[in-house]
């Protein structure tokens, strides 16, 4: 990335090519920067047509799950005759995940040309970027490229001269992590409590405002002008040969304990090891890297040995034990207290949890109880067991994943470094039995 | 943003060029409802905070209840239903930052503002400190955002300086 310090060489920049060149940031300098092209390109074809570019390139939704996005948009029927909406997810608020922020800070006309050509594909007029409200910096930028783009008649009831209506418009979240999940975020946009959504119905049928509705993560559709300016074999070629399903580049956001913390933009399956160690710059001084968290708070802790022998993409992170999900890379080295890390974890579930579920309401608030008691020395090997209990009691059986992201770090930390648990229960705090008078 | 700490008399905030910002912003959606979210922000930042008055002009605004706007206000973290200080300060110590030393980030904003208590204001009026949850910028560990401002990469010892530069 060019910002906050050099690209590497070994990285592959596509997304990130302008981060850090403040020129880029108005319309006049996105447009000498090749801006606005693909659109112009992608009104003159049928959505129909877009779509398959799309599905022919491979790219799968950057928010987490993976989800190809050409199949994704085919669910939608343009022309069915009902109002159709885009929904850009711009909630970015995954622990570990800083990507999203840094495409709307240096490059807010890529987002805001791919959420239109988006738009198009799906047969919506509308498009709407919701933003996390702690986003100002982003916010302003992205208001500021929308306003650009309607003055300069890019966006309206005749886009770029086409007589085609595409809207883009900017909502500002209020805080709450649980709002990045689709149907949650759908519910916010609406004015409502940010609940997740009991599916089905899909958001392909029934969605923002009742109408069929596609979501994206902002870097899915920061990815889709470069797809239509260069190529669906283009994009196909950029990753590991042996691996067509994980195509393109991925923007890694690295933080925690290591020497260059930032975002990288690099080929799919790109070796782990070698990308925290040499392009991440490894350790701190005196320090060894121990436990990695590859896909941001909610996917599987690894072990160092694990990172090392995985391939960065999504199936290359599955094999490794792990899932590549929203690729915001926690690292944590020899120095730390695990265990708190993962009752920090616990925490944050506690307090994002919507509390629909009582399985998560009630799961993520004794996880984070029994956890922080053991960080504090009170814990029992019986513990261990009362928490994969809770742990199994969260996975699977809610109305979103929030319950299971809040147990992933637990099982994997236990069954990976079982012994950092069992050293701070050994040391468990004897209290002095009260003398009975 | 101006935080009014005394229980002054409400006035309207929906008059003049705030109105005609929320109607311009009921226009890109199909319900009233929708611009709920934006509406209590504009609040916010006319009154430094959401006060039941302005929930109830909010309400009104967009054909809602007062229980109901109340109801959402009370689900999102941003929107402040209490007064707070005249720069309020949210320090990130989720793991990200955690690993990094924001712990010691939030003792030493407590310290160096007199707030001594997370999410008291100080007894001048100035301070607020919150400890938050990931603000997104994990990789400028550790990110505070005072206001609309966020500044990275904060360490205890830059404390003294951020806070003396504020005005
Ligand atoms: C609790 C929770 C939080 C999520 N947060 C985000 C988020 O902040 N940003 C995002 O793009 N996707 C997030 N997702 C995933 C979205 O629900 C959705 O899958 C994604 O936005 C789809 O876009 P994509 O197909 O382009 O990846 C979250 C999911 C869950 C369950
Ligand atoms: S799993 Fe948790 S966050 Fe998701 S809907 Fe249920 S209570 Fe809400
Ligand atoms: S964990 Fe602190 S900004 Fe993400």
């Amino acid at each position: 990335m060019g910002y906050p310090h050099k690209p590497h060489e070994r990285e592959t920049l596509v997304l990130s090519t302008h981060f850090g060149d403040h020129e880029a940031i108005p319309l006049d300098g996105w447009k000498k920067r090749g801006g606005y092209q693909a659109l112009q390109k992608a009104l003159g074809m049928t959505p129909a047509e877009i779509v398959d570019v799309v599905k022919a390139s491979g790219l799968r939704g950057r928010g987490g799950a993976g989800f190809p996005t050409g199949i994704k948009w085919s669910f939608m029927k343009p022309g069915d005759g009902k109002v159709h909406y885009l929904c850009c997810n711009a909630d970015e608020s995954e622990p570990g995940t800083f990507k999203d922020r840094e495409i709307m800070r240096w490059t807010p006309h890529a987002l805001v040309e791919g959420c239109a050509i988006g738009a198009y594909a799906i047969g919506a007029e509308v498009a709407y970027i919701y933003i996390r409200g702690e986003f100002t910096e982003p916010l302003r930028h992205m208001e500021a490229a929308v306003k650009e783009a309607y003055a300069a008649g890019i966006l309206g009831t005749n886009a770029m001269g086409t007589g085609k209506t595409v809207h883009v418009h900017v909502h500002k979240g209020a805080g709450a992590y649980i709002c990045g999940e689709e149907t949650a975020l759908m519910n916010s946009l609406e004015g409502r409590r940010g609940n997740p959504r009991i599916k089905p119905p899909f958001p392909a049928v029934a969605g923002l405002f009742g109408q069929p509705t596609t979501i994206n993560n902002v870097e899915t559709l920061a990815a889709v002008p470069h797809i239509l300016n260069r190529g669906a074999d283009w994009y196909k070629g950029l990753g590991r040969a042996d691996n067509p399903k994980s195509t393109g580049t991925k923007l890694w956001s690295v933080c925690g304990n290591i020497q260059k913390p930032g975002n990288y933009e690099m080929l799919m399956g790109f070796p782990f090891g070698e990308f925290l160690h040499e392009v991440c710059g490894g350790a701190l001084p005196g320090r060894k890297l121990r436990a990695i968290i590859p896909g941001g708070s909610s996917v599987p802790i690894q072990t160092l040995e694990e990172a090392e022998s995985s391939l960065m993409d999504y199936e290359g992170m599955v094999a490794g034990g792990t899932m590549l999900g929203s690729a915001g890379c926690i690292v944590i080295d020899d120095a730390q207290n695990l265990v708190k890390q993962i009752a920090r974890l616990a925490r944050f579930y506690a307090h994002e949890s919507c509390a629909q579920c009582t399985q998560c309401r009630e799961g993520t608030a004794w996880t984070t109880k029994i956890l922080e008691r053991i960080v504090a020395g009170d814990g029992t090997t019986e513990d261990l067991d009362t928490l994969l209990e809770i742990a199994d009691n969260m996975t699977g059986k809610t109305i979103c994943v929030l319950s299971d992201s809040c147990a992933t770090p637990v099982v994997s930390g236990i069954r990976k470094f079982r012994g950092d648990f069992e050293a701070l229960i050994k040391k468990r705090k004897v209290h002095p039995v009260p003398a009975v008078a | 943003m101006s935080a009014t700490h005394d229980q002054a008399e409400y006035t309207s905030v929906f008059t003049g060029a705030a109105r005609t910002e929320l109607d311009t912003i009921m226009s890109r959606y199909p319900t009233k409802m929708a611009a709920l979210l934006p509406a209590l922000w504009i609040v916010q930042r006319e009154r430094g905070w959401v006060p039941p008055e302005g929930m109830a002009e909010v309400a009104e605004a967009l054909d809602l209840t007062p229980a109901y706007v109340k109801g959402v206000v009370t689900f999102y973290t941003m929107y402040h239903q209490h007064p707070v200080g005249k720069h309020f300060i949210q320090v990130c110590t989720t793991s990200p930052c955690n690993v990094c030393g924001a712990e010691g980030v939030v003792d030493a904003f407590l310290k160096h503002t007199g707030c001594e208590e997370l999410g008291v204001t100080s007894a001048d009026g100035r301070y607020t400190v919150i400890e938050v949850e990931c603000l997104g910028a994990c990789g400028f560990a550790t990110p505070v955002m005072i206001n609309e401002e966020f500044v990275e990469s904060v360490t205890p010892d830059r404390v003294p300086e951020i806070l003396s530069s504020l005005k």
